[in-house]
């Protein structure tokens, strides 16, 4: 009679303590931006990937007789269910453009990202791990870098070398690595003074497995928080890049160069201008929500 | 004091030195800047010519060195297009980037800081949250449409504002907002936290048993140890938006800096992109100087660390 409660004990462990994982996915399902932002990005993955299939037209075809149609909502004679947001100055299928443009800013985002990510984290991590000289060595390469305008060493490079998909990526790629750098060697050095790196040490493990094995694994939450966070960033520069007429040349699709191209024609046509606008601005607030989900989600102490 | 001071100074020049190194280099990127500037039917005389003109034919160091004895002079070259010393033209334009640079600032600090006030008092109140709101979406507006946008409503819709041009106060108001809302995110989110932070301390639990007024509580109290963070940040920030200021003069026709660099990006003028380069990063490496020493006279757990 006394002791009955036993038996309940197992299931109400049971009830109470999840998985790692199974606690991941509650909490990504509870977090709202981070819920909303994913399906958002999905969705546009998804469209991108498929951009030929479900575009109604050839991104590239330009039918003259049929420019500027504005978009099915407004009230105009040549609005037609064909062309549902409308045709630019040069009559190509707006909608066709706005998809294969999520296929340029997601490539280059994911691109310049990538490139970043890994120079950011091998500095990064050297620095925190080694400290002393390396680390100086490593942050004064990081303040060099910070000292210089982005966009306009960015400009200046592509105007020297000449522009081209991969040129921009390259080239955002190589610029955008500071802040993967700066909490990346925060990371580590918190990461480094902790026991089990001793004891790894003490038991004579060599440094690059210390590194990949010990260090890595504990600090790729920040790299996955930072990596979308930069993904963001490399859309917006290429965005501006391309707008300023030195990104991604025509008539490549790219979001930033439709703005570009409508900048004419905006107090007639000011949809020209909002519709890219409003997709670019979806997609980056659906990898900043991300981002700072992922954040709130596995590491909550650097929210600030 | 000194010895902080002295360090920092060194790593300031020292950061200085190698991006004027990198700088330089850009006229090494293409290749053969000769080439680059007599175009490809360019006869072996023409390049010749070219070369022994701008020293191409001295040693790549050599001519590092009489570039940087020069800039030290205050002479950063030649314009390629305008042909006159680039120096001028920077000196002419640097004072539209700078008046719409500190419009901007303003325009970012009289909004960032109340908000950050406000949702550091109610965290996770309405206020917070929308404050929060703010921030997410000013990160995730790209600042030229932002700018564009901002011009087909207020400049031409409703008639308000001017849309190009430098030459009254109201000239600057859209110009300001779009290159300061950048901004504001990172200002709003520091002033939050720092006070957050500090609104939990004794000395404001003290001053609150002692009957000290609300806001003077909020603003003298808290907000003078809370904004010591934000001043760094503030600087670094100011350094970015001068950097970052090419969309939006380009699309506000200010004749600042920013426009100088389209325009001599559009007429491949190197030597006057270089000498921007150099100077808005100059302008960065010394405000991030000031910023840290004004942070460690603020507060000595720096300077003595």
């Amino acid at each position: 009679m006394t002791i009955s409660n036993d038996d309940n004990l197992p299931t109400m462990e049971h009830e109470n303590v999840l998985s790692p994982f199974r606690l991941m996915l509650t909490q990504v399902r509870t977090h709202r931006g981070l819920f909303f932002g994913g399906i958002t990005i999905l969705i546009i993955i998804v469209i991108a990937l498929l951009a030929p299939w479900i575009a109604p037209h050839d991104p590239y075809e330009q039918v003259l007789s049929q420019k500027l149609i504005p978009p099915v909502w407004f009230d105009s004679p040549s609005v037609t269910w064909d062309h549902i947001l409308g045709t630019d100055h040069l009559g190509r299928d707006y909608l066709s453009r706005l998809i294969y443009g999520a296929r340029i800013s997601l490539m280059i985002g994911f691109s310049a990202m990538l490139i970043s990510g890994v120079i950011g984290t091998v500095l990064g991590v050297c620095a925190g791990y080694f400290g002393g000289r390396v680390d100086m060595v490593i942050s004064f390469i990081i303040t060099t870098r910070l000292s210089m305008p982005v966009v306009l060493v960015a400009l200046a490079v592509v105007t020297i070398i000449g522009s081209s998909l991969s040129v921009v990526i390259w080239v955002i790629g190589l610029l955008i690595w500071d802040r993967f750098a700066v909490v990346m060697r925060s990371a580590t050095q918190q990461v480094r003074a902790l026991d089990f790196v001793t004891s790894a040490q003490s038991l004579g493990s060599s440094t690059p497995r210390i590194l990949f094995a010990e260090i890595l694994p504990n600090i790729s939450n920040h790299i996955i928080v930072i990596a979308t966070l930069e993904m963001a960033h490399a859309i917006l520069l290429e965005a501006a890049l391309s707008f300023l007429g030195l990104g991604v040349q025509p008539p490549t699709p790219s979001w930033g160069l439709m703005i570009s191209d409508a900048k004419g024609l905006m107090f007639f046509d000011s949809w020209l201008i909002a519709v890219p606008g409003i997709a670019l601005f979806i997609l980056v607030l659906a990898i900043n929500l991300v981002g700072d989900g992922l954040r709130d989600v596995t590491a909550p102490e650097d929210r600030n | 004091m000194l010895a902080f001071l002295s360090k920092r100074v060194a790593l300031a020049l020292l950061v200085a030195l190698t991006v004027s190194m990198i700088t330089f280099s850009m006229n090494y990127l293409s290749g053969d800047p000769a080439i680059a500037m007599a175009g490809e039917n360019a006869t072996q005389a023409d390049l010749d010519a070219i070369r022994e003109f701008y020293g191409y034919d001295r040693p790549i160091p050599v001519q590092y060195v009489d570039w940087l004895k020069n800039a030290l002079h205050g002479d950063l070259g030649q314009s390629h297009y305008l042909n006159q010393p680039v120096t001028d033209e920077i000196l002419a334009r640097l004072p539209a980037t700078m008046t719409l640079g500190i419009c901007a600032l303003f325009f970012a600090l009289a909004l960032s800081i109340p908000l950050g006030v406000l949702a550091a008092i109610r965290p996770n109140s309405w206020l917070d949250r929308c404050a929060l709101t703010i921030a997410v979406v000013g990160q995730a507006m790209p600042s030229f449409w932002f700018a564009l946008t901002m011009m087909l409503w207020f400049g031409i819709n409703w008639g308000l504002l001017p849309v190009s041009g430098t030459s009254t106060w109201a000239h600057f108001v859209m110009p300001s907002i779009a290159l300061g809302y950048y901004i504001t995110p990172g200002i709003m989110r520091l002033t939050r936290a720092g006070m957050l932070d500090v609104l939990r301390s004794d000395y404001i639990r003290t001053a609150r048993a002692k009957g000290v007024s609300k806001f003077s509580l909020l603003f003298k109290h808290a907000l003078r140890n809370a904004i010591i963070p934000v001043v760094s940040l503030a600087a670094v920030q100011f350094g970015f938006m001068l950097g970052g200021s090419i969309v939006i003069e380009t699309i506000f026709a200010i004749n600042g800096l920013g426009f100088l660099a389209w325009e001599s990006i559009q007429r491949a003028d190197l030597p006057m992109m270089q000498a921007i380069v150099l100077v808005l990063s100059f302008f960065y490496i010394a405000l991030t100087f000031f910023a840290d020493v004004l942070n460690a006279w603020l507060d000595p757990r720096i300077r003595m660390g």
